[in-house]
């Protein structure tokens, strides 16, 4: 084995570390754990969590073949920058989307003062429990579903449902036998990720007092004694994760196919028929909603408290911290990211299936269990690193390890290892190789890893929340903190900048990227 | 800088670089006060108080001493206030905020390595729960005795700062004051507040009352007051900050908290609210008297600095600060309490001795088997 396979298993093995301490410290719980794990209402959390899961990954498909559809097949004008902007939601936190869902829906909110002067007292549905986390996690996931099957249609070859036409096939049979499949794995991506936010989140869920397994795990952790029931139930997340993830990847496998011969042609433009514009326009309402309510209610916080000249703390420091921190963190995962993607994509076929399930569970773990437990572990086994940066950090890279191996083997996998030979052939050293022929092929991935780890670093909330040494405040901990005291006027500023910071880099690539795509256009 | 800090950095090999960058982003952010301890005493407005105070003062450079602190009060309530004394005293505080509950179980999971040097509880179960599990070191008396014996530890493991009463806020213009039951727990099985009440089960204050119930009723009535209250719908909230604001709009129509939160909307509001605080004068356990206190850990190796820190909380000057700033009751003699608020005599709370709340860990298990947490 080489030294940079070895490296690679180092690295996925700390990645699973956490999972292992929970298992440890469950199984020291004995029948206290049993007991908790087979009570009523662990059952009751566990559906509570996989309906939330699976209605949110529904809907945010729902929403967003439309959308991609749109901005992929339509010859609308400026669809490029609908593009990027249907895509920025990405860039705001769930806790904040919760709030303006709150704050516009509830029963005090914007919307029921507006219908009580205007129809009279009228009653809005609640907007705590389901309803609101439904449609929070909606707001919040749907762009990933949106980026995947862009990027499915993007590659969609009409061929396919020529061939099909030319056999004689019905719309509705295309559409199931072709459509469908080709399409399927890129929606499934979508929706695997919209489900894993769900199960993994607890600031919206914590905000609109819908409480799911995850939340009890962490109310069980924080508040009790007694923290191995807290573990067993931890686990069982993690199971749940973890098959969700496998269950994915096999149905994914299955339905994979592709053009063995020729070339691609460009995609014919498509034409909406009013129903289609129907479907547009009722999926358009989710980025309008996702965009404009926190962006909105943060910009009305902010104005209020200038009106009544309220003197707002600085958030200068939080505003550094979060750039350095996410910075450095995206460097880190990234780092430790190539090393194992390397390996998978050009290692023995042996190798590549041990990297691959602890990856799966790395990706499988929510950042809140992620957290408590290397609270537990560095508090119990290495005191030196608790509540300290190099925690933090790694704590993030823990994080977002499996999503960079994700995006940096997409691009591996693409690149011909011959080019490597060859030029090692011609007298090349390794690391003359490694400069020269493949950073150069691999650097598009490198930085869409990059940004997508910073950008999900400046939004993360549990694990800078639990990770962060004492007095180090971040945006996303700013605006927690205030916003649970319900210090409005406090969160304003800090969340402004939140969104400015995520949705900068999001914008420079998404354009950076239609760029590159645009010169292809459609036909 | 502070240096262990450096040496947590620098025992750190997981990803090289890493450490370099973060000492010096440290470095720049991080300024370190320089009073001295002779500032102190000028500074302090109640003379008596800092003379006496049984400070031995070691030759470890007290006047950059790190002090830190977990506090289950908020940043917003009580972050000015703890910047302030830590410039007075001459430290360096860290904060680290959080639930009280939560603060209390983690240093005991921390035990020995535990950072905090001094608890800052929001109630006197957390309190009590960590002098039970032998974390706090014995106050020295000159301290003690400045707060009145119902408010602070029987054995002198923690003392109250400020006072704080279990309030029931109503919505004036949805409740009146007849409607509220003369008892909290004839709420229970009360159809009339079916979906109308808030509670934050996770609320340090909250889980004290709890704790208060459990005493003075017994295990029993305090599990069926929970349930019953739980099947009335009772909605859960965060905090009491939020509940307040819920009463105040309507969301609910009255709500289980400490009687402060009100105050403080009142004043940020600027104009009339349309809700009050009903006070249990009748010795019902919902008028609780509890205390936020404060408490130094046997595992600080600071105890020094934590002492001078609790000297000063209880000099004239902080305690106007409890009774103006977040509208509690100041606990030394001399001070006096908001004028909107009934004055401490009046209140009548439940006869219970407040260290008799420190089974936090039973009140914990019974929210977890109800389904509160």
């Amino acid at each position: 084995m080489q030294t940079h396979d070895l490296l690679a298993l180092v690295i996925v093995l700390l990645a699973v570390i956490p999972v292992l301490y929970l298992v440890w410290r469950a199984a020291g719980g004995g029948e206290r754990t049993l007991a908790t794990l087979l009570h009523p209402r662990t059952g009751q959390l566990l559906l509570r969590s996989v309906g939330l899961a699976a209605a949110v990954a529904g809907t945010s498909a729902v929403v967003a073949l439309p959308l991609a559809c749109l901005t992929e097949r339509v010859a609308v004008p400026g669809r490029r920058w609908i593009g990027v902007l249907v895509a920025l939601p990405l860039a705001v936190p769930s806790y904040l989307t919760a709030y303006a869902v709150v704050a516009a829906f509830g029963p005090r909110g914007a919307l029921a003062s507006l219908l009580d002067r205007s129809v009279g007292s009228f009653r809005l549905p609640e907007v705590y429990g389901f309803f609101g986390a439904w449609l929070t996690l909606t707001l919040v996931t749907y762009p990933y579903s949106y980026l995947a099957v862009r990027a499915a249609l993007r590659g969609f070859d009409p061929a396919f449902e020529e061939v099909a036409r030319t056999l004689g096939t019905g719309r509705w049979m295309r559409f199931w036998r072709v459509t469908v499949p080709l399409l399927g794995p890129a929606v499934l991506s979508g929706m695997l990720l919209a489900a894993l936010y769900t199960l993994s989140d607890f600031g919206a869920i914590a905000i609109l007092r819908y409480s799911t397994l995850t939340y009890s795990v962490y109310n069980q952790y924080r508040l009790s004694f007694d923290r191995s029931a807290a573990a067993g139930l931890a686990l069982l997340l993690v199971s749940l994760a973890v098959m969700l993830v496998l269950a994915a990847r096999e149905w994914q496998r299955r339905v994979a196919f592709y053009r063995t011969v020729g070339v691609r042609r460009p995609q014919a433009a498509l034409r909406l028929r009013w129903w289609g514009w129907l479907l547009v326009l009722a999926s358009s309402v989710f980025p309008a909603l996702a965009l404009g309510l926190p962006v909105g209610m943060a910009l009305y916080w902010f104005a209020r408290a200038r009106a009544i000249g309220e003197v707002l703390p600085s958030v200068g420091e939080p505003l550094v911290n979060t750039l350095w921190v996410s910075l450095l963190a995206g460097a880190v995962t990234v780092a430790a990211a190539f090393p194992v993607s390397r390996s998978v994509v050009r290692g023995r076929r042996r190798l590549a299936t041990v990297l691959d399930v602890p990856l799966w569970i790395a990706y499988g773990l929510p950042g809140i269990v992620l957290a408590l437990a290397l609270v537990s572990i560095s508090v119990r086994f290495a005191p030196w690193l608790y509540q300290t940066i190099p925690l933090l950090i790694f704590g993030y890279t823990l994080r977002f390890l499996s999503e960079a191996v994700g995006t940096l083997r997409g691009t591996l996998v693409q690149q011909n290892p011959r080019l490597e030979e060859a030029a090692r052939t011609l007298g090349m050293r390794p690391w003359q190789v490694w400069v020269k022929v493949q950073l150069p092929l691999t650097l598009p991935g490198l930085v869409n890893a990059y940004a997508a780890v910073f950008l999900t670093t400046v939004k993360e909330l549990p694990v800078t929340l639990l990770l962060s040494p004492i007095d180090f405040r971040t945006l996303s901990t700013t605006v927690w903190n205030a916003t649970a005291d319900a210090f409005w006027s406090h969160a304003a500023l800090p969340a402004l900048l939140l969104v400015c910071v995520g949705v900068a880099p999001m914008g420079l690539l998404g354009w950076w990227q239609e760029r590159a795509e645009g010169r292809r256009g459609i036909q | 800088m502070r240096r262990r800090d450096l040496i947590r950095l620098g025992g750190i090999g997981l990803v090289s670089g890493t450490s370099l960058l973060i000492g010096c982003s440290n470095a720049s952010v991080a300024p370190t006060p320089t009073f001295s301890v002779t500032e102190t005493t000028t500074a302090n407005a109640s003379p008596p108080t800092s003379a006496q105070t049984p400070v031995p003062q070691t030759s470890a450079a007290p006047s950059t001493a790190v002090l830190t602190i977990y506090s289950g009060r908020s940043r917003s309530l009580i972050g000015p206030l703890l910047d302030r004394v830590g410039q007075e005293v001459g430290l360096d505080v860290r904060v680290r905020y959080g639930d009280t509950a939560e603060l209390a179980t983690a240093i005991l999971e921390e035990g020995d390595r535990s950072p905090a040097d001094l608890s800052f509880g929001q109630d006197a179960g957390a309190l009590g729960a960590l002098a039970k599990e032998g974390r706090l070191i014995p106050l020295p008396v000159e301290l003690l005795e400045r707060v009145p014996a119902a408010f602070r530890s029987r054995q002198g493991l923690w003392i109250g700062i400020s006072g704080r009463v279990r309030t029931v806020v109503y919505n004036t213009d949805r409740v009146r004051a007849e409607e509220i039951p003369a008892s909290i727990v004839d709420f229970a099985g009360n159809g009339r507040w079916r979906g109308r009440l808030g509670w934050a089960p996770t609320n340090g204050s909250f889980q004290a009352f709890v704790t208060a119930l459990r005493r003075l009723r017994g295990e029993d009535v305090a599990r069926s007051w929970l349930e019953s209250l739980k099947a009335l719908e009772t909605r859960v909230f965060p905090n009491n900050a939020t509940i307040v604001q819920a009463t105040i709009n309507g969301e609910v129509e009255a709500g289980f908290v400490n009687h402060y939160y009100l105050m403080r909307e009142r004043a940020q509001a600027g104009r009339p609210l349309p809700a009050e605080n009903f006070f249990y004068t009748n010795g019902d356990p919902g008028g609780l008297v509890n205390v936020a206190g404060v408490g130094i850990l046997v595992t600080s190796r600071a105890q020094d600095a934590a002492l001078r820190f609790l000297d000063y909380l209880l000099t004239t000057a902080a305690q106007r600060y409890f009774a103006e700033q977040t509208f509690e009751y100041p606990l030394v003699k001399g001070v006096s309490a908001h004028p909107d608020l009934p004055p401490l005599e009046t209140l009548n709370p439940p006869a219970l001795d407040l260290s008799d709340l420190d089974d936090l860990r039973g009140t914990l298990s019974l929210l977890q088997e109800v389904g509160l947490l």
